[in-house]
């Protein structure tokens, strides 16, 4: 099988600190890959240099066997861990952004995930809680056919009923023709939905594997797994 | 779906699928639901489920058809050992919990019979 990212020796220093240390990782195409770890480990500054928002200070990252550029760009759907609309916008015009920027948009998908996620076109940005705001950035994201999902804490502050919504809409668009990144640190909810894992902690690679693997080689489920790494 | 076994999932799905067979909620010749609305009812990766239905099938208890699904095998004989094997699983448990607590063979089976005898009244 090959891999949709291929990473060598990424280091990120911002000025003196060092939030990734010579990582090294391959991820397989394909798959639902869950990378686990606490505040401040490294996940979204991985995340930012993947997707092109940060350059690396140092190593080599490749998606789809290019480097983070316009190509890339073009076949990555992120969905970023905070807010990234205009709070004067309705869902519509939302809606006609991601159509007139992405290529790879699809609007019925789009039509799809609002119908099942309650939500409507004329709802304003501003008026929307915060479950609604996660609810519709993934449908924005998960409605372009792209090769590679990046999902930054996608249940993240969102109450247990709009979460398992959250779930089944990541469940009913995964396809084996792509692949999902997701960050979290909520491991129990999360933790059924991967194929393999990967545990960051201070910038490094501590634990990778396939989920079903880890559980059976340790008698645990993932998230005492994540207990036991991250919790002295 | 909680799974909190220390086991794998798709060995916890297995399980399930095995207890609604031998209890007949599933019966032979029925078809299990498609991979991904299972996937969605038990909220898992579909890869998982996947997982679980190859191995049912290497055990013989379910069958693929190419476009069709996946079949809860028609073999009487295969389900009842199935029956069997489960209840020699429980029933070893048990015994073995009884052993902890301090229980000889001969003491466990009068317990046992004791609590049948009540719960047929």
């Amino acid at each position: 099988m090959n891999n949709i990212i291929e990473i060598k020796n990424l280091t990120k220093n911002y000025f003196n600190k060092r939030a990734l240390d010579n990582l090294n990782l391959d991820i397989e195409s394909g798959k639902v890959v869950g990378i686990l770890g606490p505040n401040g480990s490294g996940k979204t500054t991985l995340i930012k240099i993947l997707t092109g928002l940060l350059r690396q200070t140092k190593g080599e990252i490749t998606v789809d066997g290019h480097e983070v550029g316009i190509y890339t760009k073009s076949i990555v759907s992120y969905l970023p861990d905070r807010n990234f609309l205009y709070n004067w916008m309705k869902i519509e015009d939302a809606f006609q952004l991601y159509k007139d920027f992405y290529a790879d948009f699809d609007e019925k998908k789009f039509e799809a995930l609002l119908d099942f996620m309650k939500l409507d076109k004329s709802m304003k940005i501003e008026s929307l809680s915060k479950g609604m705001h996660e609810k519709l950035n993934l449908s924005l994201v998960l409605s372009r056919n792209a090769k590679l999902y990046v999902l930054d804490e996608p249940i993240a502050g969102v109450d247990p009923v709009a979460r398992d919504q959250i779930l089944d809409a990541i469940i009913n668009n995964y396809n084996e023709n792509s692949s999902m990144i997701i960050t979290t640190h909520l491991v129990r909810d999360m933790e059924n939905l991967f194929d393999d894992v990967i545990f960051l902690k201070d910038g490094e690679v501590v634990l990778q594997g396939s989920a079903e693997a880890l559980r059976e080689e340790k008698g645990k489920q993932i998230d005492d797994i994540y207990k036991e790494i991250f919790g002295e | 779906m909680e799974f909190n076994d220390n086991l794998p999932i798709y060995i916890q799905i297995m399980d399930l699928i095995k207890s609604r067979i031998v209890s007949g909620q599933i019966n032979g010749g029925d078809k299990l639901p498609s991979v991904r609305e299972f996937s969605k009812n038990l909220k898992v990766n579909p890869n998982t489920i996947q997982r679980t239905y190859q191995e049912l099938e290497r055990e013989d208890l379910v069958f693929t058809q190419r476009g069709m699904g996946t079949f809860v095998t028609e073999d009487i004989g295969i389900i009842k050992r199935l029956k069997k094997d489960m209840a020699g699983t429980i029933v070893n448990n048990f015994i073995v919990e009884m052993e902890k607590i301090g229980f000889g063979p001969n003491e466990i089976v009068e317990i046992v019979s004791e609590c049948i005898e009540k719960e047929d009244k």
